[in-house]
Parts: structure tokens; C-alpha cells; sequence
């Protein structure tokens, strides 16, 4: 663990449960996907959470993030709630999108989730004109942009990381580099050196290990200080590892992922044990504490699905709702639409 | 009190009205600026405003496309000037899978309200990637409002409206038209979405027109009074959301009906409104609905082959004097 800054000891414990909450959050998800009890399918984030929580502890409920179709941690990181989270997995009426985005979409918008995005580097585009609408509309918050590596392919990166750092933008590009895009790995898709693609662009890069979230939070937040003072836009490459497949459902994966490589991973890089045993060693926090906190949260995951699996699902009146803002039923305002 | 201006001085107006109005709005696209767009539509923009609300970007279309989306979804009202219609290709995933879709994913809770302004229209000369009309494929996206205006008039007053709307909307500017003049008031108006304009009243057979089609449908209607036939012209001004109700009334009375779009005749708008009107009339129509769209073909250069494309008025007029006179009738 790397440690330069000073942090009290409710830093480091927040930091440590939302970890934790991810992971429980995680595990809960791929139960119910394993139990037939959710719809569609999900990708799981589990092994990145110090990339998501280091980064968003930084960041005030005013900054704004762009998440991926692996969007559950940047959502909890980012201050959502479980019951809603676990209600929009299920399309129930009470998840953050009423139903309608479920775990591809899912985004608690009041802490400034844009939304995840089940287009590969989909958001690329949303994250850098947040950034301009702070910079012309006077307003202070920063936008993190969070993708993978296999995102990094597509051409729309290029485009607006030339327009950010054209217009000097406050948006941070963090790509977390877990080595697989989808079902093959990242050194057989991305060409020379993804930190040279941003460079050569004039934007500063940094590479960075992302299973440390104490190494994370402090160049995440030396960032957005800087992305505020003007001096945006900047690009990290964070190296985590996803210890699920693909998605829940990418199960027999030796043809492309070695067994010893997961294990190795979980057994010595993983970011929940290492930071809890450096908490430990600091004496910040007893072994004991840190297994009640793990029970606790563990405890909240699983009434939070209790209650998701309970809820209501939205009433069939909302099928054509949303649909335009400013308009109750889109077929009745489309006049001849309804069959 | 109303004065003649070109359709391209109207939207100009109608964006500098909206920007005094409200400080959120600007524009964004490849040589908006300076150059004023290769239209000149928006000359003289980014003397008032600066270069910090009329925005020039490089030539990446899905990139100020997907800033848009971003900055509408935090505060700001963005008008993205696409240039040529035919660029609707190169951002088609920022349009319908975030433009459209991000109100309705998020439950209601994010709002995109952003204007794209694009152009359609052939007889150009400019061949098969810079002629085309690409609205049917914009109109076919829930989540999209999309407005085809057919003169200064409503160019300037569907602007105006689509910039105050909360959601996506994508008008379409026939890019032949923009030196047409036509009355435009001094005073402020704005076009609601959704109510077609009755151009011309008449007793025979509906000609439903979008966009430059409009006027083609009145030369048409021209032609066809000399013979006697009296024709009802009616303008849908958007076709997303669709004035059914005054469509469908003015075929009631006329008992006939064309309906006449510059997109590709298959697939297309025309179809769309022909369905319409045989669903919901079937039992007042005399003759079955007539589309005329554009010749299913990319649209060539060599002006010889280009003029045969589209729709014209005496071949609007043709149809229109055959189904007033049964003779389109297909055996079947």
C-alpha cells in the first residue's frame, strides 16, 4: 500500500466497507442470476472495486461518472443505496431507472451517475461533454470517465479525448485494464502502448496499480483538484483483474483464461484482503472488526435482495412512459402510434 | 408585421433569438464558426456569441455528437450542426442508443435536450454520399422527435420550438432551400410539434408533402386545377409526432390520397402515412394510396440520371388525374 497522504481513520474504513459492499453486492448478483431470479444477464466487476472506490472517494456527489455494462462498483462507489440497486437488477418499479435500465443501464443519478452503458465505450462521448457543460457553464465538478481496455478500440476515444484536450476539459479517462476484452486478451486486441494512445494526444498519463485503492484515491483525487484548477484533461491506465468471466454466464473459460491466473490474482493481488491486512498492521482497525464489518454489510446485501425479490414490478402503464420528457404516455402523444 | 427572408436568415434567427433567451443554448459542429457553417446558415452567429457558444470541433461526427448528448445531460441546451444529413451514418449510435434511449434507461430521471440540425435533398449535383434524405431512418427511433420544415416559416418556428424541448429532436433543412424566401413575422412565434399545416384546401384527392416536396405538391396541385381537379395540400411539418387527425380528415373529405417524400419510396415516410391512411380510412378511400418517394437507388451525379430520382410536380400530377380517375386501381 502506498500511503503519502494524510487520511483519518473514517477515510480508510469508508473506503474499506464500500469495497466490501461491492463485493457483496457482486456476490449476491451472480446468486440470483445463478438461482434463475433475475432476468437478462450481468456483468460482474468483482476484483476491480479499489479502481471504482478509489477513484470515487475523491470525487463530491456535484462530480460526474460515465460507468460500463460492468457498472455495479462505480454505482455503489459512487453512493447508491442496495435495495434500489438489487430492484433495478429485478425490473422492479422501485430500482433507479423504474425497471427500465437493469444491470446494463443501472445508475443512481442524484450522486451523479450518468448512467452505465452497455455499448462498448458508449459514454465516451457523455463524459467529455459533461466536462465541457462545467467548463461553459462556470460550474466546478469534475467527470470520470470509466471503461475497459477492450473500449479502447473504439474510435470515438480518440475523437473526444483530441476535443478535451483541445478545450483543456476537467474529465479524467480511467480505463481499467483487467487484461481480457470480453473473451480474449487485451494483448491480442490493443496494438503498442495504450498510455502512448493518450499521450499523443498532449494529455498526461499515468499508469497505475489498481488493486491498490490507497494509490488510486491519491492520484485520483491530485487529479480532479488539477482537472478543477483547469489543468484537465489527464488519462490513467489502471491494471485491476476481473475475477468473474465475461458475464455471469461465461462459466468454462480455460480456452482463454488460465485457472492458475484467477487463483494466483484472489490469492495474493486481491484489494479487500490486502488493504484489510494493512489496516490491520497499522492498527487502524482488529482483525475482529473487520470480519464484523464484512458480516454487517454481508447482512444489508442480503435483506436488500430480500426486499428487491418482494417488490412490486412496475405497473404495464409505464411500458410507454419516459419515453419523451415532458409527456406522460408517448402513445398517446404519438398520435396513431398505438396499434 | 412580416417581411420576406431566406430560410437560411430564419434559422439563423431563430438560434440568435434562443441563445439571447437562454444562456445554456450553443452551438457545436465542423465550421460552425468563422465560416458560418458551408451553408452560411449561421454567419454572423459567432460575432455576437463567441467562439465560446458557436464551438468549430475537428471533423469527428460521432465525437461532438456524443458531447453533446453529455453536456444536454448536465445543464446545457447544445444545437449540433451536422452539415450534411448524410453524416447521420457516422453517429447513429450516439443519436438512438444515447440520445434516444437515456430518458427512458434512466426511468425518467435524465433528460437530453438537444436540437441536431441536419439537411436532406438531392438534384444537388452532389452525388450518392451528400444527397440523400435520411429522415425515415431517424423517425423509425422512439425517443427522437424529428421536424422537416418546408419554408423560412417553419424552418424558423420549429427551430425555435425544438430548441425550448426537452428532448432529442433532429430537423432536417432541404439544403436546395436555403436561399428561398417566404413571410416570416417580426414578432416571435413558435410551431408546435405535431400539427400539420393545410397549405392549400381543395376537394379531390389529398397530396400529404414533406419538406421540399411541399412546393412540389403545389406545382402539382397548379397543373391539376387546370384540368379541373382540385387537390388539398397538407404540409405534416413533423413527422415525429405525426398530425394524424388532420390527415385523416382531409382524406374523409377527399376520398383520395398521395403521399409524396424525397426518402427512398421503400420502407420509407410515404409508406408509413399510406398505412395510416388506408388503416384508419379505408372505408372513405375511392382509390388506393398512392406513395411517391425517391427512386430506390443511391443518387447519382450525372444530372441527366439525378433529376429522374426524385419526385417531381408533373409526375405527382400524373398520378394524382389517373386515381381521380380510377385508373389505379389494381385487379386483384
Amino acid at each position: 500500500m502506498s500511503e503519502t497522504r494524510t487520511h483519518n481513520t473514517e477515510d480508510y474504513l469508508r473506503m474499506y466497507r464500500q469495497m466490501v459492499r461491492i463485493r457483496a453486492f457482486e456476490d449476491n448478483a451472480n446468486q440470483l442470476y445463478l438461482a434463475a431470479k433475475m432476468p437478462g444477464l450481468t456483468h460482474m466487476y468483482s476484483g476491480q472495486e479499489a479502481v471504482a472506490v478509489g477513484i470515487c472517494e475523491a470525487l463530491t456527489d456535484e462530480d460526474r461518472i460515465t460507468s460500463t455494462h460492468r457498472g455495479h462498483g462505480h454505482c455503489v462507489a459512487k453512493g447508491a443505496e442496495f435495495k434500489a440497486m438489487f430492484c433495478e437488477l429485478l425490473g422492479k418499479e422501485e430500482g433507479y431507472c423504474r425497471g427500465k435500465g437493469g444491470s446494463m443501464h443501472i445508475a443512481d443519478q442524484s450522486h451523479g451517475n450518468l448512467g452505465a452503458n452497455a455499448i462498448v465505450g458508449g459514454s465516451m462521448g457523455i463524459a467529455t461533454g459533461a466536462a465541457l457543460s462545467a467548463k461553459r457553464l462556470g460550474k466546478n465538478f469534475v467527470t470520470v470517465c470509466f471503461f475497459g481496455d477492450g473500449a479502447t478500440a473504439q474510435g470515438l476515444w480518440y475523437e473526444v479525448m483530441n476535443m478535451a484536450a483541445l478545450w483543456n476539459l476537467p474529465v479524467i479517462y480511467a480505463c481499467e485494464n483487467n487484461g481480457y476484452s470480453e473473451y480474449t486478451k487485451t494483448k491480442e486486441i490493443a496494438a503498442g502502448s495504450l498510455i502512448k494512445r493518450a499521450e499523443a494526444f498532449g494529455i498526461e498519463s499515468f499508469q497505475i496499480d489498481g488493486q491498490d485503492v490507497l494509490a488510486v484515491n491519491e492520484l485520483a483525487e491530485t487529479l480532479s483538484d488539477r482537472c478543477r484548477k483547469g489543468e484537465g484533461p489527464f488519462f490513467i491506465e489502471l491494471k485491476t483483474y476481473r475475477y468473474h468471466g465475461h458475464h455471469v454466464g461465461d462459466i468454462n473459460r480455460d480456452y482463454y483464461r488460465a485457472k492458475d491466473e484467477e487463483a494466483e490474482w484472489k490469492k495474493l493481488r486481491d484489494p479487500i484482503t490486502n488493504f484489510g491486512k494493512w489496516l490491520e498492521d497499522q492498527g487502524i482497525v482488529s482483525a475482529d472488526e473487520l470480519v464484523e464489518i464484512n458480516n454487517e454489510i454481508k447482512a444489508d446485501a442480503e435483506a436488500a435482495v430480500e426486499y428487491a425479490l418482494n417488490a412490486a414490478y412496475p405497473d404495464p402503464s409505464e411500458v410507454d412512459m419516459h419515453v419523451y420528457a415532458g409527456v406522460d404516455h408517448a402513445l398517446d402523444y404519438l398520435p396513431g402510434a398505438r396499434p | 408585421m412580416s417581411r420576406d427572408i431566406t430560410l437560411a436568415k430564419a434559422v439563423n434567427e431563430a438560434i440568435a433569438e434562443e441563445m439571447r433567451r437562454d444562456e445554456t443554448v450553443f452551438i457545436i459542429g465542423e465550421d460552425v464558426a468563422e465560416a458560418g457553417t458551408p451553408f452560411k446558415v449561421l454567419s454572423g452567429l459567432v460575432e455576437e456569441f463567441g467562439t465560446d457558444r458557436v464551438i468549430d470541433t475537428p471533423i469527428s461526427e460521432p465525437g461532438f455528437m456524443g458531447i453533446a448528448v453529455g453536456a444536454a445531460m448536465t445543464g446545457s441546451r447544445p444545437i449540433v450542426d451536422l452539415m450534411f444529413g448524410d453524416f447521420i451514418y457516422l453517429i447513429m449510435d450516439q443519436l438512438c442508443n444515447q440520445a434516444a434511449k437515456i430518458h427512458y434507461m434512466s426511468g425518467g430521471k435524465l433528460e437530453v435536450p438537444l436540437v441536431l440540425r441536419a439537411n436532406l435533398g438531392a438534384t444537388r449535383r452532389s452525388a450518392a454520399q451528400h444527397s440523400q434524405s435520411l429522415h425515415a431512418l431517424v423517425a423509425h427511433i422512439p425517443g427522437l422527435k424529428v421536424a422537416l420544415p418546408s419554408s423560412a416559416y417553419e424552418a424558423k418556428g420549429l427551430m425555435k420550438t425544438a430548441i425550448r424541448d426537452n428532448n432529442p429532436v433532429v430537423i432536417f433543412e432541404d439544403k436546395l432551400m436555403y436561399q428561398d424566401k417566404a413571410p416570416v413575422p417580426e414578432e416571435e412565434y413558435l410551431i408546435p410539434f405535431g400539427q400539420a399545416a393545410v397549405k392549400r384546401e381543395g376537394r379531390d384527392v389529398t397530396i400529404v408533402a414533406t419538406s421540399s416536396m411541399v412546393a412540389v405538391a403545389e406545382e402539382a396541385a397548379d397543373i391539376l386545377s387546370e384540368d379541373g381537379i382540385s387537390a388539398e395540400v397538407i404540409d405534416p411539418r413533423t413527422i415525429v409526432p405525426l398530425d394524424e387527425e388532420t390527415i385523416l380528415n382531409s382524406v374523409r373529405k377527399t376520398s383520395r390520397a398521395m403521399v409524396v417524400d424525397e426518402g427512398h419510396q421503400s420502407y420509407g415516410v410515404t409508406a408509413e402515412i399510406a398505412a395510416r391512411i388506408s388503416e384508419k380510412a379505408f372505408y372513405h378511400l375511392d382509390a388506393p394510396v398512392i406513395r411517391i418517394g425517391a427512386m430506390d437507388v443511391p443518387v447519382p451525379f450525372s444530372p441527366a440520371l439525378e433529376d429522374l430520382t426524385v419526385p417531381n410536380a408533373r409526375g405527382v400530377a400524373d398520378k394524382a388525374r389517373k386515381i381521380c380517375r380510377g385508373e389505379l386501381v389494381h385487379a386483384a
